[in-house]
């Protein structure tokens, strides 16, 4: 079945605008579906799915898991460690492996960049990257998409600051594509240590004061700054940071209009955020865990060769079971 | 052996700016005549080369055998296959293999392989210090005595300045080169490819030029100050130019080299995360493929070696952090470099023999690289208009980690000759 999105989902730096906003539209009625005393249409029933995680991950693991039984699709959780085999090939092959008992779709977490590709390139099954590396996390950036779209009644014209560690960010990369094709003006605002080479050329503008980026965005997508940044000498410490660099209530109070916060978590209170800001009322972070479910529910949909036009339909279609 | 004669090819000897058709008569392992006409003795083995190239065999200074250690992935025997099939006579043998070659008996093991294989001419080259650890020197003198021609810890840069200032010394004691793999290791470290806006997209950690140039400049600084020859391997970046440039308008005993990839592809070809174009030092941007070409060109970069560098298939089907470093080169290289290069202008046919034959054997003072009667008839002779798609299942390498699988080059070696012997002949399917 040719999909609308393609066998996989890798990142969104190779979706048009159109299948980025398709997503979202098919996300929007599977919002509902969470809000039922019983969350569960049959849209993938008979589907296997396998959520295969090389790497630590709570959330993300857990909203897709919720998205596929919500979808009645049969999942299988693979927490697999690359740290006893080589990374490598251990990942052939789980590939080959996952192909010969004929699966449906995988959903991989890898921490080398290129590996959902990888993957995608070896199985005839739809494979999400549910985060590769430093490259993408295209689920994530939809799902961020989805909110500011909530928020704002748009997302064309949108001034969206990413702060913090750019760098080794897979966040960042998925978000600034999505926000790119989808019209939004983007920022980046964090020490240089921690900003990738070429970065404006991608597009989007350069903030190296967090007063600025606060001043200029609609919108701060403020990212979790890894502890081992610092040992790793990219920054000082993480007091300097958070005093450089937090976003904190005496900062937004100064801004000139209102802004929305978002976060993709786990949040490092006290570091990249002031508790009163995530808590506070310009937070929408709760509200991006909330959306990433129905995103991934779309996801899952389209990949599956599901028709955006029917997922109100197929959703209605509900039996209990 | 049977006296050969090569009859009306275009003979090109570079190093007698010789350029014109002639037969070329070889008999007792020595180029014994060539000239206009030449007769055909009895029992020779007349061999009609019109319109073929005939030309000093190639001469590569920078390939990985593999063996000992790694014979699963190429043999002292299978990579000299690998070399006269590409149209090379002789190579130069890096020292990192498994043990490493730091002493004189494992020197003398790789020239026992060698002659043994009876292909092309193994030259090896000598760690600079044991283990290629960084920390003692290793004995040159002995291994120069069983054949060295120069040292080199490549794989891994010399990351002592006194380590590389001693060698520089210490080799000019038996008058041979120390060759540098420059990378600066703590701004390396951990980098897959170029640093740039490819990397940044692909969200891999990125090796900056300046680990490459810092190194270079270094090196060229140590070279002053001791007056030893200092040879940099494979040069990637326009900055690493710029600084040989200046090392040799001041006269420094400096030579460099380049690989055919580098001259001919760019960080696009880490696109898709293919393994294949992931090596040491990265394929960097179009402005320093630019500068290479110019470069060399110029004869600021002395020559073309191919850093040919066999790996298992499993190893490079992988994610590409994990993937090992390195492409074959040895059965694509002079079709690379004919076709990018003369074919786009930057090199004449000449030119380019002189960069892969004569500069080569120039730099390290090896026998080859003349077609001058009384020498060594390493010869190969090219078929320049030959079309052929590469295809690795068809190299004579064990590995087929080429990132030019699928391109179409022109150019082959149809015939090589070392010592007078004939060790190659195309015949069937080009690689």
């Amino acid at each position: 079945m040719t999909a609308v999105l393609g066998k996989d989902l890798i990142g969104l730096e190779h979706l048009s605008p159109d299948q980025i906003r398709l997503v979202l539209d098919t996300a929007e009625p599977f919002k509902e579906v969470s809000e039922r005393p019983i969350k569960k249409v049959p849209a993938l029933r008979g589907k296997t799915i396998v959520n295969l995680f090389f790497e630590a991950s709570t959330r993300t693991r857990i909203s897709f898991e919720f998205a596929e039984k919500r979808l009645s699709a049969d999942t299988v959780n693979v927490a697999a460690s690359g740290s006893s085999v080589q990374k490598g090939e251990t990942l052939v092959d789980t590939a080959k492996n996952l192909e010969a008992m004929r699966i449906d779709m995988v959903v991989i977490r890898h921490p080398s960049s290129g590996a959902a590709q990888f993957l995608g390139d070896r199985i005839r099954s739809n494979v999400v990257n549910a985060g590769d590396g430093q490259h993408e996390h295209p689920t994530q950036a939809l799902l961020d998409l989805l909110t500011i779209r909530d928020r704002h009644g748009k997302i064309a014209g949108l001034k969206v600051c990413l702060v913090g560690d750019i760098l080794h960010s897979r966040v960042a990369r998925s978000n600034i594509w999505g926000l790119l094709k989808l019209g939004a003006e983007v920022g980046v605002c964090g020490p240089d240590t921690l900003m990738p080479r070429g970065i404006e050329e991608l597009g989007v503008c350069r903030f190296r004061r967090i007063e600025e980026a606060i001043e200029w965005a609609d919108v701060l997508n403020v990212l979790r700054l890894q502890l081992e940044r610092m040992e790793r000498g990219f920054i000082p410490s993480v007091r300097e940071y958070y005093r450089v660099f937090g976003v904190t209530v005496e900062r937004l109070d100064r801004a000139s209009r209102d802004i929305t916060i978002m976060h993709p978590g786990p949040m490092n209170r006290g570091v990249e955020i002031d508790s009163r800001v995530a808590d506070g009322s310009h937070s929408v972070i709760l509200a991006q865990v909330t959306n990433g479910v129905a995103v991934r529910m779309a996801v899952l949909y389209l990949l599956a060769g599901g028709r955006p036009e029917l997922a109100v339909a197929a959703n209605r279609a509900a039996a209990p079971e | 052996m049977r006296p050969l004669l090569l009859q009306g090819g275009r003979v090109i000897d570079p190093s007698r700016d010789f350029d014109r058709t002639a037969d070329v008569l070889v008999q007792d392992g020595r180029i014994a005549a060539l000239g206009a006409g030449l007769g055909a003795p009895d029992g020779v083995d007349v061999r009609d080369v019109r319109g073929k190239i005939v030309a000093p065999g190639l001469v590569d200074l920078h390939v990985h055998l593999r063996e000992p250690g790694s014979e699963d992935v190429e043999t002292i025997a299978s990579g000299t296959r690998a070399a006269v099939a590409g149209g090379f006579t002789a190579v130069c043998a890096m020292p990192n293999t498994d043990p490493v070659t730091d002493n004189q008996a494992a020197v003398g093991f790789i020239v026992r392989q060698a002659a043994r294989a009876g292909l092309a001419r193994v030259y090896p080259i000598g760690a600079i210090s044991v283990g290629q650890r960084g920390e003692h020197l290793s004995e040159f003198g002995e291994m120069v005595a069983a054949g060295v021609v120069a040292v080199s810890d490549d794989g891994r840069p010399v990351v002592s300045s006194h380590m590389m200032r001693t060698a520089l010394e210490y080799a000019r004691t038996f008058g041979v080169p120390v060759a540098d793999h420059c990378e600066e290791p703590t701004l390396a470290t951990g980098g897959v490819m170029h640093e740039g806006l490819v990397s940044t997209r692909l969200g891999l950690k990125g090796i900056p030029a300046a680990a490459e140039e810092i190194m270079v400049a270094r090196d060229i600084l140590l070279a002053g100050l001791t007056g030893g020859q200092l040879h940099l391997c494979h040069m990637s970046t326009r900055g690493s130019v710029d600084l040989i440039r200046r090392a040799k308008e001041q006269g420094l005993r400096v030579t460099a080299e380049v690989t055919p990839h580098h001259l001919a592809l760019t960080d696009h070809a880490c696109e898709g995360y293919d393994t294949h174009a992931k090596m040491n030092p990265p394929l960097r941007e179009a402005a320093d493929v630019a500068a290479l070409r110019s470069a060399l060109q110029q004869g600021v970069i002395d020559c073309i070696a191919s850093d040919h560098a066999p790996h298992a298939y499993d190893a490079k089907e992988a994610a590409f952090d994990d993937a090992p470093f390195g492409v074959v080169g040895l059965e694509t290289a002079f079709a690379v470099a004919h076709t990018e290069l003369v074919g786009g202008g930057v090199l004449t046919l000449p030119e380019l023999i002189a960069r892969m034959s004569t500069a080569p054997a120039a730099v390290f003072g090896l026998p080859g690289g003349s077609l001058t009667p009384g020498a060594p008839a390493d010869v190969v002779v090219l078929d320049i208009t030959a079309r052929w798609t590469v295809d690795a299942v068809n190299f004579h390498s064990k590995s087929r980690n080429t990132p030019f699988a699928g391109r179409t080059l022109t150019g082959r070696a149809v015939l090589t000759l070392v010592g007078g012997a004939l060790v190659h002949e195309a015949n069937g399917p080009t690689p």
